[in-house]
């Protein structure tokens, strides 16, 4: 490790803390409809998306909002599918590239549905510019705007007077989805694409251009729109690329600027909402918590991984090859190990899923982090919105346990969490383990699961675990290694990505609303305070034990073995 | 209305605003803007024609040239396949490769000083790495200093002056392009070598 | 249950009754209703077929000393959490049995159309009509709608002094099963038979009609969604091991999820329950349901009624203070009279003050030709006339009216004394002959010691305070300062009360108060923690969810730490729970992995002497903690009145960080002594 590589990520990380707040109150008002400096300039858009979408914005129950959320994304998922059926008799496919074949198109629109972004494709050899900007880019506003709709709603419901009734009202998903993408996504990621453009990040519609190497060879060069995806990519922390190698492409991202703002961008958001929730909870401190809390399982993982990455790989033990600059198997030059593992640490912290290096090739602890982040719920700040809930849905849980420790009918933000409460947020934390450990324990034993790896021994079962950890967790990185593109791996991590997005989300809102209706008692010197440090270590505690134990095995088989057996210098 | 009816119509207006107009919108804006980054930072040899893209690594096997790091892009930097090698830390593939990669430098690098800088055995993530770290630039310049017949400080020079620092000097890492160092070289060596 | 002794928990004949009643319970019917305990019996059976397996067909790989090891613990680990549940139930049991005999077949005299109709008590329904006469025993709840009797109820509350019941008012209603001892009572009963009082006093401490209260519920399911993750990690395991070229067996992964599912939680929450209720039992406390236990946990404010629980039940006469012109020693004669016929406890503490002050012997009042005027609402006065003197005393206004009907004054001294005596707390009587006023007595409320302590402890918790009184705002705010309350309510009536609850709860707080009068139940059925105190009418008790039997109001105080150490005791223990599993799994995966990668010894921190023994060892472990935690289960994690934030921090650190460490070295300790033994 080098101070050099510690400043970069302390630097990183201040310049999330500094944007969290302004940000912040800017996305309270944005989705709370209060005054803001963008309802003038583009309050017509708003007002003109109701009108040609249909929208009266009254309140809705969680159940209308489910419904709406739902329905609109079966749609928009049938859409996107279609249009890979159908590319090659669409526009904008300078290439000819063929219909894209029905099960890799059913994965790669549920990915892109729930915000996923998982690519069993190679991009560039599959999906035309049309797919790519209004199947995939499309996606990448939409679910991203449903995060920030859902956490939103989600926040409301625990900080809405109620008025004790059993289920109260908790906005509207379209007057929300529609808000976020006005005002924060689309305006943000115009002038992030041009920025992103001016760096050398490609923007076009050209067909892909051959040339002639100095050596006389012929090289041909993938085109395409990809800065304006780009942007949303990271700001909607979608992580789906253009390229196949993704973030590692230089087209995608080419300079050591471009690579800082992917990062700040995955996490601007997300770290903002928390501001946003201590907001519409009146009380700052309840949203710094959050923020603390997420900051030090941050700081931990991105330390860990850097150390694990910096220290090389034990592979080359006894060749004649120095490598102070660290493990350089599946990395770019131009990023260095630091900014590869911090990368991956925000990719994975987030439900992201971008990608600067290769995770597969990281050593097998710098590969656990990125893992284990993403079993944590990706709840370190997290995808955009879902990481609030999530955490959300962690800190209810930990109110409760720690809450009876106090005396007391465990309450948040003064509202009591009761039977009802926890029974939804187990079914929510029943997700991880059973979509994950059971796809991953059938594919470790089926002969068409195992077929797909690209690595022996430890490191096989990591690629498959991450590869259902992340569809599951709607990041969409991967042990990259894993051939996906198979009709099992397309129809079992399809299925996983759907299940780990909406058999979560539904149990959200339905908490939303649960909440929202419940009155909420005054904090007193005998409720759990939870706006203080100690909270943030028991926040941190809950979410790391529940995710330890449930995947200590798992890990223990895989990534936990692989280290001991490169500390003693074993391959496969 | 109902929600499905409304799920209808806000798909196709979310579809039409953020999947057609926004991209379209962006790309009209990028080229008048930034026409030459929207286009792939195209660079052009000597003879004015199109050798490739400033940020996309291209295969260099002659001696005469610095050779970029392996690439697992297609069958090694196919810009049309961007990929990297995928080989785990425990891989006997990759310990294969590193061995086989480590022979063959060696043999071609016979007055190479000191031990192989690693990027220079290792596949890069997009397969298309158009750098190396300075390290591995300097540890070829005896031999293409000797395929070129040019003294090694000139060729050193050539490689210190193409040492691209840090960003604001603490954002990445310093690197050196490869394409561009070659370019340089024909420039000052001559594209083709008398003996060729 | 006169005042029933706490029955040490490991009493003799109690732990043979509970280890009896362990095996019974392991019929599935019951065991289904814990579903943790339910996964470890269902294991224990799964492992007990494998290891008869193991005896009649032994295979290679698969000891059969070691399934019947793990097999024994398992059982033992189903039957300790029963035994916990039998021996908390057992308590009860003996409680209730010593209550059922109070409810002896007697005959009762049934009034049909006037004639009586012997009827066994326990054929009376409600609304039927009986006579009780002295000797004999109340043959059912109900209310007395004619006569006046002293009754004996020390069977019910333990207190021996007989009360007064009589007709109306608020010290009608009777229980069935005590005793008049005087004079004559007909009685409405109030119940059907089995609906009696007694008879659910009888259930409630027998925990026959337990139901899970709300929390306890919530409880249950973040306990069975873990139990589902914990099925979920462990069998997959099979197959990641199948893929590492590891096998592993059924009784592994069964030994391996009773270790990692929360049994130590689960197997102590029924009993957890049963003892919080048992301890306000205990306290002469008889909750009428689960819920208001918990209740009591969460409540924010006591309303606490100033007479009886602030201060002693009645005023006492302090003072004499004459009016201008007017000896001490004729106020204080006159006085006395005024309060010979005066049977309130003011009223006969005024004769004694008279007595002791100015030697002034307490007049016979037989032997006194005077007729005495009672205390009338209306007139808010009473007093004797006799030899032509007409004496008075009543509050000071009431007196200012009487003489100036007469034609007198009030004089400026007097009331300059009424204004301090009333702002210093006390209560000012005037006095006054004729149209005269003599002067003024101070009743002094004397407030209970050792209550500021109290509530400054309470205040630390959160809880708020506030005094009822039906004095004025000046006496009320003396008082309160005094006691150290937080908050008054003077003037009250029952409406204020009730106005003051809805008040707090629309703020989203929990309320807890005492009463005992029909005027008190609309505000007791209003509160959500409302203790009627045994002497109260029916209707308060009905209103209420806990009934006192002691009728001590300062109990509350008790009520609320119950609450509170039960909901404390569930969380500390679901906490450790929890925690144990780190070490379970540093105990139980390194050693099982070992035989395939060897590699990651270094892993294998806990070094335990072989796979077997890991996994024996923490079932071992497991199955023991339940045991050792039965006394803290049952006596509750000490409640100590700290702020939210301090018992967290301080609960953290003994059952979170306590949970991580204490199996690690208990699990090891029992890998020694097995390898010592030469079991393993």
């Amino acid at each position: 490790m080098t101070a050099n590589g510690w400043i970069q990520i302390l630097f990183f990380f201040g310049a999330i803390a500094l944007c969290a707040k302004p940000l912040g109150v800017f996305l309270h008002r944005v989705m709370e409809g209060e005054r803001h400096f963008l309802a003038g300039p583009l309050g017509w858009l708003e007002r003109l998306v109701y009108r040609l979408g249909g929208v009266s914005g009254e309140e809705q129950s969680w159940r209308a909002y489910a419904g709406g959320m739902l329905a609109f994304s079966a749609f928009t998922l049938l859409v996107t599918y279609l249009i890979q059926r159908l590319q090659h008799v669409l526009p904008f496919n300078p290439q000819g590239l063929g219909a894209v074949e029905a099960g890799s198109a059913f994965n790669t629109a549920a990915s892109f549905t729930t915000n996923t972004n998982w690519q069993g494709y190679v991009g560039e050899a599959t999906m035309s510019y049309l797919s790519q900007m209004a199947g995939l880019a499309w996606h990448n506003f939409i679910s991203a705007a449903a995060g920030i709709a859902i956490a939103t709603a989600l926040a409301r419901g625990l900080t809405r007077k109620g008025d004790g009734s059993r289920w109260g009202t908790i906005g509207n998903f379209w007057v929300d989805l529609t808000r976020a993408t006005v005002y924060v996504l689309l305006p943000l990621c115009l002038v992030i694409a041009l920025l992103f453009v001016s760096q050398g990040m490609i923007q076009n519609l050209a067909p892909y251009q051959e040339v002639a190497t100095l050596e006389g060879g012929k090289q041909v060069i993938a085109m395409g729109p990809v800065a304006s995806q780009e942007a949303i990519k990271q700001l909607g922390t979608n992580g789906g690329g253009f390229f196949n190698a993704n973030a590692a492409h230089p087209f995608e991202n080419p300079n050591a600027l471009t690579n800082f703002l992917s990062m700040f961008l995955i996490f601007l958001i997300p770290g903002a909402l928390t501001c946003t929730f201590g907001r519409m909870a009146k009380d700052p401190k309840q949203g710094w918590a959050l923020f603390g809390a997420m900051s030090l399982l941050f700081l931990v993982g991105a330390g860990v991984t850097y150390w694990a990455e910096a220290d090389g790989n034990p592979i080359l033990a006894g060749l004649p090859v120095s490598q102070p600059i660290g493990n350089m198997e599946g990395k770019e030059s131009r990023f260095g190990v630091a900014n590869s593992a911090l990368y991956a640490t925000v990719t994975t912290d987030a439900s992201c899923g971008a990608v600067n290096s290769m995770h597969d090739s990281f050593t097998p602890l710098g590969g656990l982090v990125p893992l284990f982040n993403i079993q944590l719920g990706e709840v370190v700040f997290g995808g955009v919105g879902a990481g609030l809930y999530g955490i959300l849905v962690m800190a209810i849980l930990s109110v409760f346990i720690a809450g009876l420790m106090v005396g007391r009918t465990p309450e948040y933000l003064g509202k009591k969490i009761e039977t009802r409460e926890v029974k939804l947020a187990m079914l929510y934390a029943l997700v991880f383990p059973l979509v994950i450990l059971a796809f991953t324990a059938w594919a470790s034993v089926a002969p068409y699961g195992l077929s797909s790896r690209n690595n022996e021994g430890p490191h096989g079962l990591s690629e498959i675990l991450y590869a259902f950890t992340s569809a599951t967790g709607n990041n969409g990185s991967a042990f990259a290694g894993i051939s996906a593109n198979t009709p099992f791996y397309n129809t079992a991590l399809g299925l996983a990505m759907l299940m780990g997005r909406f058999w979560m989300i539904v149990p959200v809102l339905a908490i939303a609303g649960a909440l929202s209706g419940k009155k909420a008692a005054p904090p007193g010197l005998g409720t759990l305070p939870t706006g203080g440090p100690l909270f943030v270590v028991l926040l941190i505690g809950v979410t790391v034990i529940v995710g330890a134990l449930t995947f200590f095995p798992a890990l223990a088989l895989g990534p936990i073995v692989e280290h001991f057996l490169a500390q003693a210098g074993k391959v496969l | 209305m109902s929600e499905i009816k409304i799920a209808l119509r806000m798909t196709i207006v979310t579809l039409v605003l953020t999947g057609l107009v926004y991209p379209l919108a962006t790309t009209a804006l990028a080229q008048v803007m930034f026409p030459r980054g929207a286009g792939g930072s195209l660079v052009h040899g000597g003879d004015g024609r199109v050798v490739g893209s400033e940020l996309i690594g291209q295969p260099f096997a002659s001696p005469r040239y610095f050779q970029p790091r392996p690439s697992a892009a297609g069958s090694g930097y196919d810009a049309s396949a961007s990929s990297g090698s995928n080989l785990g830390p425990t891989s006997k593939k990759l310990r294969d490769r590193i061995v086989a990669d480590v022979e063959r430098l060696r043999k071609e690098n016979p007055q190479a000083a000191g031990p192989i800088p690693s990027d220079l055995v290792t596949a890069s993530a997009s397969g298309l790495d158009p750098h190396l770290s300075p390290a591995a630039a300097l540890w070829q310049v005896p031999r293409v200093a000797a395929a070129r017949g040019a003294s090694a400080d000139e060729v050193r020079g050539l490689v210190e002056s193409r040492i691209e620092p840090r960003f604001l000097g603490f954002l990445g890492e310093p690197t050196v392009n490869v394409l561009l160092l070659n370019l340089d070289l024909d420039r000052r060596f001559g594209r083709r070598m008398a003996a060729d | 249950m006169a005042h029933p002794q706490a029955v040490s928990i490991f009493h003799g004949p109690l732990m043979r009754q509970a280890a009896l009643d362990s095996v019974k319970k392991l019929s599935p019917r019951l065991m289904v209703r814990n579903p943790v305990m339910f996964v470890v019996e269902v294991g224990s059976v799964l492992t007990t077929l494998l290891w008869l397996r193991d005896l009649l067909a032994p295979a290679a790989g698969s000891a059969a000393w070691f399934s019947g090891a793990v097999t024994l613990w398992l059982w033992f680990t189903v039957l300790f959490a029963n035994f916990a549940e039998a021996l908390a139930e057992g308590r009860g049991k003996a409680q209730a049995a010593a209550l059922r005999g109070l409810r002896k077949e007697t005959m009762a005299r049934k009034l049909v159309d006037g004639r009586e109709v012997a009827t066994p008590a326990s054929d009376l329904r409600k609304d039927d009509v009986v006579v009780v006469e002295a000797g004999q025993l109340i043959p059912g709840d109900g209310e007395v709608i004619e006569g006046i009797a002293s009754v004996d109820e020390s069977a019910i509350t333990g207190e021996s002094a007989p009360v007064i019941r009589e007709s109306g008012g608020d010290r009608s209603a009777v229980t069935g099963g005590t005793k008049v001892l005087s004079d004559r009572l007909v009685i409405r009963i109030g119940v059907n038979p089995g609906e009696s009082f007694l008879d659910r006093m009888i259930g409630l401490v027998e925990g026959a009609r337990r139901q899970k209260t709300p929390n306890e519920i919530a409880l249950h399911v973040l306990l069975c969604g873990m139990t589902i993750i914990f099925l979920i990690a462990c069998v997959t395991l099979v197959p990641f091991g199948i893929y590492s070229g590891l096998r592993i067996s059924v009784t592994v992964i069964v030994a391996l999820l009773v270790c990692l599912i929360p049994t130590t939680i689960g197997g102590l929450l029924s009993a957890i329950g049963i003892a919080g209720m048992d301890r306000l039992i205990r306290h002469n406390i008889i909750p009428m349901s689960g819920r208001a236990v918990e209740a009591a946990g969460d409540v924010d404010t006591i309303l606490l009624d100033k007479t009886g629980t602030i201060t002693l039940g009645n005023r006492m006469a302090s003072e004499l203070v004459p009016a201008p012109g007017v000896t001490a020693e004729a106020l204080a004669e006159a006085a006395q009279l005024a309060s010979l016929a005066d049977e309130t406890p003011e009223g006969r503490s005024v004769v004694v003050l008279a007595k002791e002050k100015f030697g002034l012997r307490g007049r016979d009042l037989a032997h006194v030709p005077a007729t005495f005027v009672p205390f009338t609402a209306q007139t808010r006065m009473s007093g004797a006339d006799l030899d032509g003197r007409s004496i008075r005393k009543g509050a000071a206004d009431a007196i200012h009216k009487h003489v100036s009907a007469l034609g007198g004054v009030m004089p400026i001294e007097v009331e300059q004394h009424v204004t301090r005596i009333a702002q210093s707390g006390g209560t000012p009587l005037a006095v006054s002959e004729g149209a005269r006023v003599l002067g003024v007595i101070h009743l002094k409320d004397t407030v209970k010691g050792g209550l500021k302590e109290r509530f400054d402890k309470f205040r630390s918790m959160g809880l708020r305070t506030v005094m009822i009184t039906g004095d004025n705002p000046l006496t009320a705010a003396a008082i309160a300062a005094e006691a150290g309350v937080d908050d008054f309510l003077a003037q009250a009536t029952p409406e204020d009360k009730l106005r003051l609850i809805r008040n707090e709860q629309g703020k989203g707080k929990l309320v807890a108060m005492t009463g005992d009068g029909t005027n008190d139940a609309p505000a007791l059925a209003q509160a959500d923690v409302a203790i009627a105190m045994n002497t109260g009418t029916q209707a308060a008790k009905e209103a209420g969810n806990m009934v006192d039997l002691d009728s001590n109001p300062t109990k509350l105080l008790e009520v609320v730490e119950v609450g509170k150490q039960l909901l404390m005791t569930r969380g500390c223990l679901t906490t450790f729970s929890i925690a144990n599993d780190v070490a379970k799994y540093f105990a139980i995966i390194p050693a099982l992995f070992l035989a395939v990668f060897p590699e990651i010894a270094p892993l294998d921190i806990m070094r335990l002497a072989s796979p077997e023994s890991a996994i024996l060892s923490a079932v071992i472990f497991n199955a023991l903690v339940i045991v050792a935690l039965i006394p803290l289960a049952l006596r509750g994690v000490r409640y100590r009145p700290l702020g939210a934030a301090a018992l967290l921090r301080r609960s953290l650190l003994v059952f979170g960080l306590g949970g991580v460490v204490a199996p690690f070295v208990g699990i090891k300790a029992i890998d020694v002594v097995l390898a010592g033994l030469g079991l393993t």
